[in-house]
C-alpha cells in the first residue's frame, strides 16, 4: 500500500516537472498521451466498470469539441467556461442515443454504437444545421485565457490537460468506490442476479453512458482549445477504436491501467518512430503478447478495500 | 390477511403452458415449500412474482399490491428477496460486495454525492458494510468477507446468494432450490438457517427437491404437476395426498 502511494507519486511528480526538460515535441506527445487518458478514463466507466462495449465514443468527444467552437466562434464565449455545457451536451446527446439501445447486449451494442459513431462523424462532413463547418470544420477557436494567462505553448497545455486527468482519476476513483461503482460491476458480472438483487440495471446502464460521454465530452473542450481547429477527421473510428483498446491492453476497470494503456498506445508509436515502417508491427506484436499474457490487462483492477468493523477485523487477522 | 397471494396466474411459452391457473396465499411468518416433478412450473411460478416474467393471466398481490407490471428491481425494493436456482452471484467480486448488492435498494447515495465525497455518503457506505457484515455473520461467512464468491464451497455460494437476498431486508424471502447440491451435514444446517430466518419475522416461500427437508421446515406445501396445482395442504396431507404420490411415483421410476 505505503510503496503504491510511492511509486505513484514518483511518476506524478516527474510527469509533472517534464516539461522543464522535455522540447515541444515531447511536451506535444505528453499532452497527446493526456487527452487520451482523460478520454479512456471516461470510457472506462462504461466498458471497463458496467461492461458495455462501445465502440462510437469518439461520437461524444466530438460533441464536446463542436458545442466549444461552434459557441467560441460565434459568440465568442471563452472556450474553458463552456466546458461544463460541453458536458451537458454530450451527456444529453449521449442520453438520447443510449435509451433505445441500452438493452442490447455485448456484440449488438458493440456494432450499434459503431453506427452512431459512424452517423454522427459523417453528419458533421455534412456540415448538418449549416453550422459545423463539413469537412473542412471549424477554425479560429480562441486561445484560453485563464486570469490573463493564454494558454498557448504545449507546456501550458500540458498543465491545463493534466491537471484535468488528475481531477478525473480523482473523482473517477471515489466513484468507483461507491454504491454507484459497484452498482456498475455489479451488472456486468451478472444482469439478472444486479437486478434480482434491487438494482435498476436500466437506469445505471445509462447513467454509465451518460457521465462517460459527459467527461468525454469535456475532454472535447480542451481539445478544441488545444488545437484552435477541428474537423470530423480528428473524431473517426479509429478513435474509438484507441480509446477501446487503450483500456483493455491497461487494464478494464483500473484507473492505473487506463493511465498506463494511453501511455503505450499513444507514446509508444512516438517511441518506435525509429523503426520507421516496422513500427506498428512491432506495436501490434507486442499487444498481441500482452493480451495473451495478461488477459486482465498489463494493470488490472484490484480488489476495493473495506474497513470492517472493529470486531470482524480482528477475527479476520487472529 | 395473506402477505402473497397469486390468483389464477398463467404463463405460456409457445404453445407450451409452463403454469396454467395456479393460485395460493402465503400467510406471513410461515414457511411455505413449493414442490412438483421437474419441469412443472415452479421456477416460472418464482419468475413471475418477481417480474422476471410477466403472467398471461392471474394476479399477483404483494402486501395488497399488485406486482403486475413492476420491474424486477421495484418488486425486490417492496420486500421480496430471492435466490436463483443456478447460482448467480458476482464471481469476481469479493463476498462483502456481493452482500453489499443486496444493501444498495436501502441506499440512497448517487454519483454525484460520491464524487464529492460528502458526509452523508460515507457515513451511508460505513452503515452498508456494517450491515452486510451482520447478514454474513447471520449465515456463517463473515469470515470469507474479502474473498472472491468464486472462491467459496458450492455450499457456501449458496449461504452468500441467502446473504445477499437477506441485505435487501425482505418480508418475503424466496428460496430456488437452496439445498441443491449441499451434502446432508449442510442441509441441516440450511434447515436451522431456514427457522433462524423464520424468526426474524422474515416470511419463507420456497422450492426444494429435498424432501426430507420441505417436510421439516414447511409449514404448508404446494404441489405443482404439468403448470397446474395439484395439491396444497400440511406436510402431513400433503405426504398422504394420492395425486401428489402419484405424480411422484411417476418421475421417479425413469
Amino acid at each position: 500500500m505505503g510503496k503504491r502511494v510511492l511509486i505513484y507519486g514518483g511518476i506524478a511528480a516527474l510527469l509533472a516537472v517534464s516539461p522543464l526538460f522535455l522540447n515541444a515535441y515531447w511536451t506535444d506527445v505528453l499532452n497527446s498521451i493526456g487527452l487520451y487518458a482523460a478520454l479512456g478514463l471516461s470510457l472506462n466507466l462504461i466498458v471497463g466498470h458496467a461492461g458495455l462495449f462501445n465502440l462510437g465514443h469518439a461520437a461524444f468527444y466530438a460533441v464536446g469539441a463542436y458545442t466549444a467552437a461552434i459557441l467560441n466562434t460565434k459568440y465568442h464565449i471563452p472556450i474553458l467556461a463552456l466546458m461544463p455545457l460541453c458536458g451537458l451536451t454530450a451527456g444529453l446527446f449521449a442520453m438520447i442515443i443510449a435509451r433505445p439501445i441500452i438493452h442490447l447486449r455485448g456484440d449488438y451494442l458493440c456494432i450499434v454504437t459503431i453506427g452512431v459513431g459512424e452517423i454522427v462523424r459523417i453528419a458533421l462532413i455534412n456540415n448538418v444545421f449549416g453550422i459545423t463547418g463539413g469537412a473542412n470544420g471549424i477554425f479560429g477557436i480562441a486561445r484560453p485565457n485563464v486570469f490573463g494567462w493564454i494558454i498557448r505553448r504545449p507546456q501550458d497545455f500540458f498543465y491545463l490537460i493534466w491537471a484535468f486527468v488528475a481531477l478525473t482519476a480523482f473523482l473517477f476513483h471515489r466513484l468507483e468506490n461507491s454504491r454507484f461503482g459497484r452498482a456498475l460491476n455489479y451488472l456486468r458480472e451478472d444482469e439478472t442476479a444486479a437486478e434480482g438483487s434491487g438494482i435498476d440495471t436500466a437506469h445505471y446502464k445509462l447513467m454509465a453512458f451518460v457521465i462517460g460521454a459527459a467527461w468525454a465530452g469535456m475532454v472535447g473542450n480542451i481539445y478544441a482549445a488545444k488545437m484552435t481547429i477541428i474537423a470530423p477527421e480528428s473524431f473517426s473510428f479509429w478513435e474509438s477504436v484507441v480509446m477501446f483498446t487503450l483500456i483493455i491492453l491497461g487494464g478494464s476497470g483500473s484507473i492505473p491501467g487506463v493511465l498506463l494503456g494511453a501511455f503505450l498506445i499513444v507514446g509508444l508509436p512516438e517511441v518506435f518512430r525509429g523503426f520507421t515502417n516496422a513500427r506498428m508491427m512491432v506495436f501490434g506484436a507486442a499487444m498481441i503478447a500482452m493480451m495473451i499474457f495478461r488477459t486482465g490487462g498489463i494493470l488490472p483492477a484490484r480488489p476495493r478495500r473495506y474497513a470492517l468493523p472493529a470486531k470482524a477485523a480482528a477475527e479476520e487477522s487472529a | 390477511m395473506s402477505l402473497l397471494s397469486l390468483r389464477r396466474l398463467t404463463k405460456s411459452f409457445g404453445g407450451l403452458t409452463a403454469v396454467h391457473n395456479v393460485s395460493f396465499d402465503v400467510e406471513p411468518g410461515s414457511i411455505v415449500g413449493l414442490i412438483g416433478p421437474n419441469g412443472a412450473g415452479k421456477t416460472t411460478v418464482f419468475n413471475l412474482i418477481t417480474g422476471i416474467y410477466r403472467p398471461d393471466q392471474g394476479e399477483i398481490l404483494f402486501n395488497n399490491t399488485s406486482l403486475l407490471g413492476l420491474r424486477t428491481h421495484r418488486i425486490i425494493a417492496l420486500g421480496i428477496g430471492r435466490t436463483f436456482q443456478t447460482i448467480r452471484l458476482f464471481q469476481n467480486l469479493t463476498v462483502l460486495e456481493n452482500v453489499l448488492a443486496g444493501c444498495h435498494c436501502r441506499m440512497r447515495s448517487g454519483a454525484v454525492s460520491a464524487m464529492l465525497g460528502l458526509a452523508r455518503h460515507r457515513r451511508e457506505e460505513k452503515k452498508a458494510v456494517e450491515q452486510a457484515m451482520n447478514a454474513l455473520a447471520f449465515v456463517g461467512l463473515d469470515q470469507n468477507a474479502l474473498q472472491q464468491a468464486k472462491n467459496l464451497s458450492y455450499g457456501n455460494q449458496r449461504l452468500l446468494e441467502v446473504a445477499r437476498a437477506l441485505a435487501t431486508e425482505p418480508k418475503l424471502l424466496i428460496l430456488d432450490e437452496p439445498a441443491g447440491g449441499m451434502n446432508e451435514q449442510e442441509t441441516t444446517a440450511l434447515i436451522d438457517l431456514i427457522r433462524k430466518i423464520q424468526e426474524q419475522g422474515i416470511t419463507v416461500l420456497l422450492i426444494e427437491h429435498d424432501m426430507s427437508l420441505v417436510m421439516r421446515v414447511c409449514e404448508k406445501i404446494v404441489v405443482l404437476e404439468y403448470g397446474s396445482k395439484i395439491a396444497e395442504g400440511t406436510p402431513t396431507e400433503i405426504k398422504t395426498n394420492p395425486r401428489v404420490i402419484e405424480a411422484y411415483l411417476g418421475t421417479e421410476e425413469d
